[in-house]
């Protein structure tokens, strides 16, 4: 499938605001199920852009902004043609073996909550894939997903879990976290969901996991939507949480985001998207 | 607890060589003339306010460090083992937190478990695959000693992070050079006043850039740390420049100070800030007292950290416990210095050991510093015990056990005249790009209250000179 992304961050700064460093995290990379066309980041201001690699291999801009400025613009937009994997992500840039992927954070903190929640999910004995399956199956049964931006909250593993209820970024912590008690090493994804057949929308920002199981590799699991990804999907970076993938770090104030990723071979809905992104 | 090696006495009552013109001195002044001494050493401290605040203390106001006037003596030649076996400790220790970011020879060796790494909050990701200049991480690093015997001094702590406390060791020699001038005429004792050109000498040796005169800073949370008397007092001793997050900005992977003649590039950061807060763009975003950018310009390699990101994966509790295997791992040596046998709480059998011997051991937090959280066996209650079994029970791998040691005690004034009290050594070492400095002695911390094995400041603890003879 070819998605069409549009990313579109600003940033605001206190009026007059001087060397303003930023880092984004906003370039793709490759991996058998996802071959990128096209990639190109825009800025409302003339910097230097560096690219570097972070502690997971993930691409990074960092660059320093002269100002005076109360406002950063950046753009990324491209083209990326996926396949479906059933879900298994191989051929991804790997900087650490996977059970570096057991370290918590203090987004994905296992609390008394998480771990009563994680033991208490039945589990088949000696199956890992099966193991990580019956998880996703129980937090889809026990939190809901909400509606609404990817870390609109709870973010959390233990405020989405308590909650029963959270954004895509929570249910991934709160797998992640789940996973990593149980021995299952699992990581923070962020990327893109292209609408699916006759679902209306522009697409949208999303956050999801992987686990890992010996012998497959990684996996996606989005347990919001109870199931391993799809060609739908765009993997755009991989941390230990929320946190780690942020697509724009910086000493600001408010970040606005408008995202959209469509299915390149419906050109309706492209034309219409790309109008409202000039409003 | 087994009788105390005592640094002066021997058991027969004679006096050990390195004391006997202490000992003579000691016995020949009245103890008004000691009393009035000390009462002025304390009057000095007061007035160069060399104070420290104690966290967690209701009221927390800045409180002075006892500092008791009897020097502590080393001879040449038990100095000149524990330095050897101090550089070989802190060689291994580089070698193991470069390998542990580069490599991983160890972890693939099986000689450290790979969840000791991957799983302790020290290790930085952010590290990974990072080469740092010269190849150096821990620039400075404080290695705790103890002492049982005449013959064996035990590492008891590495510390690798940003080891305080240099600064009382110079001051604690400025006062007894000022306060007891016949001492020194009757001792030729090793000097410790060029520990700051050595510190600067390291400093600027571990520049990035060659070729011309490096601009070192001193990086400061600010006012509110409880180490900030030192970090002024080492600037001003240096001659460079205290900064705090504020006064750096990174441009274009560059480290600059904001300065009245405009920006000037720094080229070497003695950071005396966590990790946790050095670049809110990495590492807690919440950070105001960090540099945004940092970590850019280091990762391209355009400035020195002193000490690097990340050592605190070398430091904690659970990793000293292999330091002696990390030794012969990287130097194919025998370690110089022993350890202090531990035991660890995360493996099942050394858990059943320590939860049986309770009463007879010192238990730790892995992670834990200062004195704080840690059960001293046998001089604590029943309930006390039981309290500390239910949190070892609760999360074994956060601790570690040690027998109670019978440190070494040092004559120390008290109250009813001069007694002995239990000692330890922090000696600080030097590793530059062309060299590794140490200035002999180091700091002495001496646990005031009779029979406690607390040394640390903030539990009452205080400090002392350390003198090395030259002769």
């Amino acid at each position: 499938m070819r998605i069409r992304i549009r990313h579109e961050i600003t940033q605001h700064f206190e009026p007059g605001s001087r060397n303003i460093a930023v880092t984004v995290r906003l370039t793709p990379r490759a991996h058998e199920g996802q071959f990128i066309l096209r990639w190109t980041l825009d800025l409302n201001s003339d910097c230097r852009l560096s690219a570097q690699e972070d502690a997971f291999g993930n691409v990074c801009h960092t660059f320093s902004v002269d100002g005076p400025t109360d406002r950063l613009c950046v753009i990324a937009e491209g083209e990326v043609e996926t396949l479906d994997t059933t879900g298994v992500i191989r051929g991804t840039v790997e900087r650490f073996p996977p059970s570096l992927f057991l370290r918590q954070t203090d987004l994905t903190e296992a609390t008394p909550a998480v771990i009563a929640f994680a033991e208490g999910v039945e589990l088949p004995p000696d199956d890992p894939l099966g193991r990580l399956h019956a998880l996703m199956v129980a937090l889809h049964g026990k939190v809901e997903e909400e509606d609404g931006p990817a870390l609109g909250g709870p973010l959390s593993a233990d405020a989405a879990l308590k909650a029963e209820k959270a954004c895509s970024g929570g249910i991934a912590h709160l797998f992640t976290s789940a996973a990593r008690h149980l021995g299952l090493p699992a990581r923070h994804i962020s990327g893109y969901l292209a609408p699916e057949g006759e679902e209306e929308g522009d697409g949208k920002a999303r956050h999801w996991a992987e686990a890992y199981a010996p012998k497959i590799g990684w996996i996606a699991f989005d347990a919001g939507r109870n199931l391993c990804g799809t060609e739908h999907y765009v993997r755009l970076a991989v941390a230990l949480d929320a946190m780690g993938v942020a697509p724009l770090r910086s000493t600001g104030l408010d970040i606005e985001e408008q995202v959209s990723a469509l299915d390149g071979r419906a050109p309706q809905k492209l034309a219409q998207a790309q109008s409202q992104g000039q409003n | 607890m087994p009788h105390a090696f005592d640094e002066m006495s021997s058991t027969d009552g004679s006096v050990r060589p390195a004391y006997e013109t202490l000992q003579r001195w000691l016995s020949s002044v009245p103890q008004d003339v000691l009393d009035h001494r000390r009462k002025e050493a304390e009057f000095i401290f007061r007035r160069i306010g060399i104070t420290f605040a104690v966290y967690g203390e209701q009221n927390a106001q800045e409180r002075l460090i006892p500092f008791d006037i009897v020097p502590r003596i080393l001879t040449k030649d038990e100095w000149g083992r524990l330095s050897r076996g101090l550089e070989q400790r802190v060689k291994a220790l580089n070698l193991y937190i470069r390998d542990i970011y580069t490599k991983r020879e160890i972890l693939k060796a099986g000689v450290v478990p790979e969840n000791l790494v991957y799983q302790n909050p020290a290790f930085r990701p952010e590290m990974n695959g990072q080469r740092v200049p010269h190849d150096i991480y821990v620039h400075i690093a404080g290695i705790d000693i103890v002492r049982t015997d005449p013959d064996t001094f035990y590492v008891l702590e590495d510390n690798a992070r940003t080891p305080s406390g240099v600064s009382y060791m110079l001051e604690n020699r400025e006062i007894m050079l000022r306060l007891f001038p016949e001492l020194f005429s009757m001792h030729k004792v090793a000097p410790v006043d060029k520990y700051g050109d050595d510190l600067l000498a390291t400093l600027r040796s571990l520049s990035p850039r060659g070729g011309h005169e490096p601009n070192v800073a001193i990086l400061t949370p600010g006012i509110y740390n409880s180490a900030y008397y030192e970090h002024s007092f080492l600037a001003d001793k240096l001659g460079v420049d205290l900064v705090e997050g504020r006064d750096l900005f990174v441009k274009d992977a560059v480290v600059y100070m904001r300065t009245t003649e405009g920006p000037k590039r720094v080229d070497v950061i003695y950071r005396r800030l966590d990790d946790d807060f050095l670049d809110p763009l990495v590492f807690r975003r919440d950070s105001v007292l960090g540099v945004p950018g940092l970590m850019s310009a280091y990762q391209a390699g355009n400035v020195t950290l002193t000490n690097a990101v990340g050592t605190g994966v070398a430091d904690d509790k659970a990793v000293y416990s292999y330091m002696p295997d990390i030794i012969r791992f990287y130097l194919g040596e025998e370690p110089l210095l022993p350890n202090v046998p531990t035991w660890r709480c995360r493996e099942p059998d050394h858990l059943k050991y320590v939860l049986d011997h309770l009463p007879e051991l010192v238990v730790k937090e892995v992670h834990g510093s200062g004195g704080y959280g840690m059960l001293v066996g046998p001089a604590s209650d029943k309930a006390q015990i039981e309290k500390f079994r239910a949190k070892l029970v609760a999360d074994p791998a956060n601790f570690i056990a040690q027998p109670t040691l019978a440190l070494s005690t040092c004559p120390t004034m008290v109250e009813k005249g001069v007694a002995p009290r239990h000692v330890d050594l922090r000696p600080f070492i030097l590793s530059g790009s062309d060299k590794v400095r140490i200035v002999p002695g180091g700091l002495t911390r001496v646990a005031m209250k009779e029979g406690s094995l607390v040394v640390n400041s903030s539990q009452g603890g205080g400090t002392k000179d350390t003198w090395v003879l030259d002769a």
